[in-house]
């Protein structure tokens, strides 16, 4: 059932998107393409999702192949390296493995909501990957709400955990349901003050125009986010990180799937496919969260020393500022997959303490800091 | 202190308790660690004073094991009288550690025979006399008046009888699996 | 004027009776980091735990009754499967009894042999527990690193008597095999590089900020506490108590070996704290790299190759007597009661076992932790299920 689930709230979220953006501010691609008439809304939504589902669907392929090659390598031990060259396949074989397993539901579990879970917390992060520019036409709708969009889709995951959670009919999976809930919703403050910054600073909530914005300066590099409003250009974007790190419920985050502790947390009685719908959630999530910190901290696509009008007026130029932002994008994943492998889990009450007492009013000083900058400059006579 | 020193001592401070006194040179009772055996109705007086007195300090409880010595029929022999029954005891055994005055000390306490030798819990003196009552519990039968909880701790609640006894019959089957 | 009606008030505040239940959760048997089959019943108000009880008794061999139907060499096997992890010393500990109690006398070299094999299993225990311990706070990759040096050590034993874990190396009156060639060497260059390795450790994880922020001040165990629980071993170190057998009580030929004896000072938090506990662990692996190295340099120096077996009968029979031996095992005093009666079979044997005594706080301890701490006590006090239930 979340298999029909998943594909429908994707081109739901698709067609949401489309209908609220406001005009002139781009046209979809999509929609350019079957003709402009509002009908053609419906083959735009549909093709939209298969693009969608191949890039978001095939990219955790490359994460988890990464994760456990980098795993290995950080452990001293090979990792994957029999299927396929350099173990490339594992995650296909992995997969393939787990869609033949048998369907198992616990008998006192809640059917219904334990068969649609998995599918709210896959849809909400594909339909959050509509929103992610890749370039500065490869972005599959274009809308003025961007980022905020993004996070509110985002959201949606929190929902799907909890129901997870308390679906299983098991203790362990109502704990980590629980402290995840917790956990994901107080980092989304920081992080929304983060992402405050970044729009007071560009004017726009829009991920394309941010990423625009950021080009040329001194040696392409000064307009990016975090070379501005020295330092707490800096510092929102490593708060931001950590807060995107416990919201996708990474390491040293990763308490709602702590192994060592919850058996296996809120997903402990998901096995075969449904279970693979969170793994790819989570990696989904890894790679949108590290492109919209790109987008807004990062520069984009815009590379040091290259002009931004070649990267978004040529061909070449479109294809190359993809190629940038996938690279950004993953090694921040990169990094992601590092910590994990370095660091020791924080509990419950910690996370909470971190977030509460250090992120959130660091984050609001450098919210006050962006928002006095220029006055203050200006009084002291410097701007 | 030597074993002389600590035996000396703790019949100074609980007179009366120490019911014998078996060194390394004892004919009937040989063994390489001398102890004292103590009256059972003393036991928990004496792991008090063990515990509680300056030169002794002994504040480990190692273990607390029990020992089952079965009644004796010796063989009828031709033109001899008719043999006695040499009764039998349960031995319950309590090594005793100083971390602080870095001496060791071994006491006994002899019980009668029964189908169910009672003996005084220490658990109120030493907590850790609580698991290895139960465990002497469990596996030889030797019931400790005034346990908090004296229940089977390594075989399963459920279980029949008492295996490290000598009279053990181990079961043919258990809960429908056939040992055989 | 208030509009809810009928509600119970205390001056201007709303009391209400919100009946929550605690939840009752079972550590089963099968999980993750209760190191064995170890069942915790926990009761937890939210996070909080409010009673915990263990149940032990799952993997309960009934050694103490097979040791009195099998003859003394024939036990030695079976006194490697309690310990498994350390199972030299447990070899070491019962042989010892039973020299003890039939007046064994064992070879020099034999001796020297043992404390090699006995630390080297000391230090393999611990790396581990310091793995284990890793991985039950979520930092996956020190328990790689540490099984890269365990691994060697594994292989050496593997030279010297051809098994990895369950060794059945020590025979009462001595040791199987003698050493073979180059194995001293290998030994010398495994402890150099081990010290070396042992800073890497000591920077990933035991002064990893996070590391310390779930592990001090979590578990406390002052040393009374410490004391009346009949803890020993590095679990009483830990709480700051001094006291080690090969220091206090020397067997063997530890008199003859310098080392320190490591002790929780409260570096980190306070003194009894989980830290201190693993800190101790750490220690200690340093020292038996430094015993290691003496008992090697003595044993080519003093002794000549293939005096390993002490004169002994055929087959073993010990006249009546009793002996108790403990010996340090990684986990604490692992003591042989062992009373014999001139056959060839024990009467009765009696292993205390350190993690049984260990464990036995548990349900004292746990109340006022959290749920996340009951695994971090859990692990800082290294319970190897095989012993406590044996």
């Amino acid at each position: 059932m979340s298999f029909g689930l998943v594909p429908l709230i994707a081109a739901l979220n698709v067609r949401a998107a489309e209908v609220a953006q406001a005009g002139d501010a781009g046209e979809s691609a999509l929609r350019g393409l079957f003709g402009g008439s509002p009908w053609a809304a419906i083959p735009s939504a549909i093709v939209g999702f298969i693009l969608i589902f191949a890039v978001a669907g095939g990219l955790p392929v490359i994460l988890v192949w990464a994760e456990r090659r980098g795993a290995g390598r950080i452990q001293q031990r090979p990792g994957p390296n029999r299927v396929g060259p350099f173990g490339l396949f594992q995650t296909i074989a992995d997969g393939f493995k787990l869609m033949v397993k048998e369907d198992i539901i616990p008998a006192r579990a809640s059917r219904a909501l334990f068969m649609l879970a998995p599918g709210i917390v896959l849809a909400g992060v594909l339909g959050a990957f509509a929103m992610l520019p890749l370039s500065k036409n490869a972005i599959l709708v274009d809308t003025d709400l961007g980022v905020f969009l993004i996070f509110a889709l985002l959201s949606l995951g929190v929902i799907g955990v909890v129901i997870a959670g308390w679906a299983s009919n098991n203790k362990w999976s109502i704990l980590g349901a629980m402290r995840e809930a917790a956990q994901m919703v107080s980092y989304e403050i920081p992080l929304g003050i983060c992402v405050l910054v970044a729009v007071m600073h560009y004017g726009t909530l829009n991920l394309r125009e941010m990423c625009a914005m950021q080009a040329g300066g001194f040696a392409g590099i000064e307009n990016w986010l975090i070379c501005q409003y020295i330092p707490f250009g800096a510092i929102t974007f490593v708060i931001m990180y950590v807060a995107l790190l416990a919201n996708t419920k990474r390491a040293p985050f990763d308490l709602p799937e702590a192994e060592s502790e919850l058996v296996s947390g809120f997903h402990t009685e998901y096995s075969g496919i449904r279970f693979s719908f969170f793994f790819l959630e989570e990696y989904a999530a890894m790679f949108l969260v590290s492109g919209v910190i790109v987008c807004t901290h990062l520069g984009g696509w815009n590379l040091p020393f290259v002009s931004g009008e070649f990267m978004t007026g040529s061909l070449v130029g479109q294809i190359l500022s993809a190629l940038v932002v996938i690279t950004k994008a993953l090694f921040l994943v990169w990094v992601m997959i590092w910590v994990r492998w370095t660091l020791p889990r924080i509990r419950i009450d910690q996370v909470m303490n971190l977030c509460y007492k250090y992120l959130t009013p660091i984050s609001f000083v450098c919210l006050l800091a962006v928002t006095l900058w220029k006055p203050f400059w200006g009084w002291l006579g410097l701007m | 202190m030597e074993f002389e020193q600590l035996a000396n001592r703790l019949a100074e401070i609980c007179p009366g308790a120490i019911v014998e006194k078996v060194d390394l040179d004892n004919p009937d009772k040989p063994t390489k660690d001398p102890y004292v055996v103590v009256a059972a109705d003393r036991i928990v007086e004496v792991m008090d004073k063990l515990q509680t007195d300056a030169d002794l300090r002994f504040d480990c409880l190692l273990s607390i094991g029990g020992v089952d010595y079965p009644d004796v029929m010796p063989k009828a022999k031709k033109g001899q009288p008719e043999p006695e029954l040499i009764p039998g005891r349960f031995e319950v055994v309590y090594h005793m550690l100083s971390t602080i005055k870095n001496h060791r000390f071994v006491l006994k306490v002899l019980l009668p025979h029964d189908d169910e030798p009672v003996c005084p819990t220490v658990s109120n003196v030493y907590s850790a006399a609580n698991w290895h009552e139960r465990e002497t519990w469990d596996l030889m039968g030797i019931r400790f008046e005034g346990h908090p909880d004296l229940r089977r701790i390594l075989c399963c609640e459920d279980w029949v009888g008492h295996p490290l006894r000598k009279d053990y019959v181990f079961p043919k089957e258990y809960h429908g699996i056939s040992a055989e | 004027m208030s509009q809810l009606g009928d509600v119970p008030t205390v001056g201007n505040e709303v009391v209400l009776d919100v009946r929550t239940q605690d939840m009752e959760i079972n550590m089963g048997p099968q999980h993750p980091s209760t190191h064995g089959v170890l069942r915790v019943v926990i009761t937890a108000d939210g996070e909080i735990i409010t009673s915990a009880r263990p149940y032990v008794g799952y993997i309960h061999r009934c050694a103490e009754k097979i040791g009195e139907s099998v003859t003394y060499e024939m036990f030695v096997p079976y006194t490697d499967r309690y310990d498994y992890l350390a199972a030299m010393n447990n070899n070491i500990g019962f042989c010892m009894a039973v020299e003890k109690a039939a007046d064994l006398e064992v070879p020099p070299r034999a001796v020297w042999i043992r404390m090699i094999c006995s630390e080297l299993n000391r230090i393999a225990s611990h790396l581990l527990a310091f793995g284990t311990y890793g991985i039950d706070l979520g930092a996956f990759t020190p328990f790689l690193y540490g099984f890269r040096e365990r691994e060697w050590i594994l292989s050496l034993f593997e030279k010297i008597c051809g098994a990895r874990l369950m060794y059945s190396y020590v025979f009462p009156g001595g040791v199987a095999n003698d050493v073979p060639d180059g194995w001293f060497d290998e030994v010398l260059e495994f402890c150099d590089v081990f010290e070396k390795k042992w800073r890497d450790y000591d920077k990933l994880l035991t002064r990893n900020k996070i590391f310390i922020e779930r592990t001090k001040n979590v578990g406390v165990v002052p040393p009374e506490m410490a004391r009346e629980y009949g803890w020993t071993g590095p679990c009483l170190r830990g709480s700051g108590v001094r006291y080690d057998l090969r220091e206090a009580q020397p067997y063997m030929y530890y008199d003859q070996v310098s080392f320190d004896v490591p002790v929780g000072r409260g570096e980190m938090g306070t003194v009894g704290d989980c830290w201190d506990r693993y800190n101790v662990r750490m220690e200690e692996m340093l020292q038996a790299t430094r015993i290691t190295r003496q008992c090697v340099q003595a044993c080519i120096r003093d002794t000549n190759p293939g005096e390993i077996q002490g004169d002994k009968p055929k087959t073993l029979k010990v006249k009546p007597t009793e002996a108790y031996v403990g010996i340090e095992n990684p986990r604490g005093e692992l003591g042989h009661f062992i009373v014999t009666d001139g056959k060839d079979t024990a009467y009765r044997l009696k292993v205390r076992g350190p993690s049984f005594c260990n464990i036995s706080i548990l349900e004292a301890m746990l109340p006022g932790t959290m749920l996340a701490d009951a695994v971090a006590i859990i692990g800082s006090i290294d319970i190897v299920l095989g012993e406590v239930d044996r």
